[in-house]
């Protein structure tokens, strides 16, 4: 295998499995293709009908066949059934070699091991959390997992990189004409943003409820335009207990909240937190305590955001209705009262994947981001960033929307404990680059504060008070020093098990089967 | 003793250093006592006592010993709960304690005179065998009985390496008989004279915890009233108290404004040689300056955290 060397210092393969690939150069550094993807020209005559009475029918009417790529969004999250229930049916049809571009995959799709093991799933193409990632690290996937970011798949799709062929879409509600509505019936789960680029791209859309309602719903979030088939079926889609939380607590952890209210202060030293601020939160602890001391100090201020941006929790409506914000632009809802928010307020706004974060578009909404605070599983000395790797090599998470709100935010901050139980999470090199250090501004600690020099705040920042600013190295010599050592480099085989892609396209990183 | 033992004497820095919170940490949890110098709180406590099972003393006594050979707590002053003179821990809790030198041994159950000085003499003998000047390791007792509350004076005068004294909140109103308040009204003649009994002595005094530890209007109230009183600090059960311990503990900028004229002046009044001077028409002693002092100290404390 030939390699070359991108500009994050990691290796690249020339080719995998009859792909090119195009090490990762910069912002803006490569050539890009001139047009999208065409999609395939429909026709409805009056009279004809989309119903159709269960997924075996429908798989039939797709006319799927093995090597197909199949796609479905993971808007229902630990709550989806659908994944699951349409593969099964699907192996049992003895297709095989399907490529699954799904937009993430969750522990509740433990169940598709079995079929990534006997061949039915021979790709995959997005974020993998749980055990799918964990049989892939082994080795069990025959061919590759490709990880993109929320931004990056949308671009893949509509570039033709990552060509659909039949798009399975949870509906929340639906009407018999493919008009598909995220905010009602018993799976509500908000927007469904990710799913636009797959109605809008894939050969073949077809739309799965429990809840059908008479033509034509309400709150459309996908129009009928883009469906070819509506299938009500009666097995749940979904479980709503594990589609939304009640509301998310904040923690009560003083270190994660020391770490939070720090954000706050470097977000205040930028200078960015004046009227007409924007900002994205996430429904983790540290960036939801973020939310809250964020909410306080612009109230303390004075200040009137311009818009928050989701995944949208409590705290973020909160805001919005406390008039901190006057718009939220939301591709995924994470709790019940965003859904509701989403359904009631006219100033919610769902978007779909492409608009909240494709570079190849004419407005992705991270453009115009001005801060973001995001978690890391690891960050090294080159402030590079790893989500999707766990410490001991294994593939354990997606890179959701990290890799396009930190390149396009004005102010990128990443948040987290210098240890994470008793592993140091500043290091030499991260295992896998996931996010460019070029992208992370300020990486806000427990045990100090380190800024990017190539930060175009840096010297804003250096001169804020309060603050215990360290070298990077210094953070990581600091939790060198608490675990007693560097760590043992993780064991790999040679076999490459996944590319981690960067929002454009071009690859930032590989990730090997690990040693067992 | 031989003769050429060297012997360290409490400064006055030992019993004026602002100590406004004073965070206890189970001696069995390791990420908390990782964590120790992270939380913000003035002093930390170690727990070898009442926040260990009886089967967990060994590993904790070894955490507590390692952890304070090995890790940089910073600023943050560091002292040990021992378990009380009288218990099978407590001789083993000292000899491995000691050599790894703590700030002080925070002492529970501190009942009369004589049990302090036996306590002190221990204390100095595993000085000594660690080549350690006598009196490096100062001593918080904790006064938890009927018994104590009245022979709080000589605990106090009982040595030199007392820095403060407290009383243990639980502990003591079991023995009196009496229910735990909000008010507090149950503790007030202790306080009261705990901390007669502290200034006499010239130590500090720290109050009890306040247990319930999602009731920080409570806890604010109690913290309020315990420095009206004149305690120089508050035990923590939990991180969260620090913020709002900390809080109350901050002078109104009035105070800050006067404490810092009345400092000015006496400066001034010292260089030139005159003996009295006036501020706000005020006539300023000594006892006024030092409580300005304290003011300017907790002040700067407050604006650092």
């Amino acid at each position: 295998m030939e390699f070359t060397e991108n500009i994050v210092g990691r290796k690249i393969p020339k080719k995998i499995n009859g792909r090119k690939l195009q090490p990762f150069m910069g912002l803006g550094q490569y050539t890009m293709p001139t047009h999208k993807a065409a999609t395939r020209i429909r026709r409805r005559l009056s009279g004809e009908t989309k119903l159709l009475q269960s997924i075996d029918e429908a798989i039939e009417k797709s006319e799927l066949k093995s090597g197909m790529t199949i796609s479905f969004h993971h808007h229902f999250r630990g709550g989806d059934n659908l994944m699951n229930l349409v593969i099964k049916k699907i192996a049992e049809k003895g297709i095989k070699n399907i490529t699954l571009a799904p937009s993430s995959i969750h522990p509740v799709h433990a169940p598709l091991v079995k079929y990534v093991e006997d061949g039915t799933i021979t790709n995959i193409c997005c974020g993998v959390t749980g055990p799918v990632g964990d049989a892939i690290s082994r080795g069990k996937l025959k061919g590759i997992l490709t990880v993109r970011s929320h931004g990056g798949r949308a671009r893949s799709i509509e570039d033709g990189d990552c060509r659909i062929d039949v798009a399975f879409i949870g509906a929340p509600t639906a009407d018999e004409f493919g008009n598909l509505n995220g905010v009602d019936g018993k799976q509500a789960c908000g927007p469904l943003g990710y799913m636009v680029p797959d109605a809008q791209f894939a050969d073949m859309v077809i739309a799965v409820t429990n809840n059908l309602v008479p033509f034509p719903c309400n709150n459309i979030f996908i129009n009928q335009n883009h469906v070819d088939y509506v299938v009500k079926i009666k097995e749940p889609i979904g479980n709503p207990d594990g589609i939304v939380s009640g509301t998310t607590r904040i923690t009560r952890d003083p270190i994660r909240l020391g770490i939070a209210k720090t954000c706050v202060k470097v977000i205040e030293g930028s200078g960015l937190l004046k009227d007409r601020f924007s900002f994205q939160s996430g429904a983790g602890g540290i960036t939801l305590a973020v939310t809250k001391f964020l909410s306080e100090r612009m109230k303390d201020l004075d200040i009137k955001g311009s818009f928050g941006m989701g995944g949208s929790t409590s705290a973020l409506v909160e805001m919005l209705e406390s008039g901190l914000f006057t718009r939220i632009l939301d591709v995924q809802a994470f709790d019940k009262v965003a859904i509701q928010s989403l359904k009631n307020n006219p100033n919610h706004i769902g978007i779909g994947a492409s608009q909240y974060a494709n570079i190849h578009s004419s407005g992705a909404a991270v453009n115009v981001l001005d801060t973001v605070v995001l978690g890391a599983t690891e960050v090294d000395i080159n402030f590079n960033v790893n989500v999707v790797t766990e410490s001991d090599g294994r593939i354990l998470h997606g890179i959701g929307g990290h890799q396009d709100t930190s390149e396009g935010a004005k102010l990128t901050i990443v948040a987290l404990p210098l240890l994470r139980g008793r592993n140091p999470v500043i290091i030499d090199r991260v295992t896998t680059v996931t996010s460019p250090g070029m992208n992370i501004d300020v990486v806000v600690t427990d045990y100090g504060v380190a800024v990017n020099p190539e930060c175009k705040f840096y010297n804003k920042l250096m001169k804020l008070k309060g603050i215990n600013y360290m070298k990077i190295e210094e953070l990581r010599d600091i939790a060198y020093e608490l675990v007693g050592g560097a760590p043992d480099p993780i064991p790999f085989e040679e076999r490459i098990v996944a590319i981690i892609e960067h929002r454009d396209g071009t690859i930032l990183d590989v990730v090997c089967q690990i040693k067992e | 003793m031989s003769k050429d033992v060297k012997i360290v004497k409490r400064t006055i820095e030992d019993v004026t250093k602002i100590r406004r919170t004073r965070l206890y940490i189970p001696g069995n949890n390791p990420a908390m006592i990782r964590n120790a110098p992270l939380f913000g709180a003035d002093q930390v406590i170690f727990d070898l006592e009442d926040g260990v099972a009886i089967n967990q003393k060994d590993s904790a006594r070894i955490l507590v010993r390692n952890a304070l050979k090995s890790l940089n707590f910073g600023e943050t002053e560091v002292t040990v709960r021992i378990n009380p003179l009288g218990t099978e821990f407590f001789e083993d809790d000292l000899k491995e304690i000691i050599p790894t030198k703590p700030y002080a041994i925070v002492l529970p159950k501190a009942e009369t005179h004589k049990q302090i000085l036996q306590i002190c003499d221990k204390i100095a003998a595993f000085e000594e065998r660690n080549g350690m000047p006598i009196g490096t390791i100062k001593l918080a007792p904790i006064i938890e009985s009927a018994l104590g509350v009245l022979q709080a004076e000589q605990i106090a005068l009982a040595s030199d390496r007392i820095v403060g004294i407290s009383p243990g909140g639980e502990d003591l109103t079991a023995d009196l008989g009496a229910e735990r308040t909000i008010e507090g009204e149950e503790l007030l003649y202790i306080r009261s004279k705990l901390l007669l009994a502290a200034r006499g002595a010239g130590v500090q005094v720290y109050d009890t915890v306040y247990t319930n530890v999602r009731d920080n209007v409570g806890l604010l109230l109690q913290t309020k009233k315990i420095i009206r009183l004149g305690y120089d600090g508050k035990a923590c059960i939990h991180p969260s108290q620090i913020e709002l311990i900390h809080k109350s503990f901050m002078p109104t900028e009035a105070q800050i404004e006067r404490a810092e004229r009345i400092i000015g002046a006496y400066k001034i009044a010292q260089e030139q040689g005159v003996g009295v001077i006036c501020v706000d028409n005020k006539m300023i002693d000594v006892p006024v300056v030092k409580r300005s002092e304290r003011i300017l100290k907790r002040a700067e404390a407050g604006r650092r955290k």
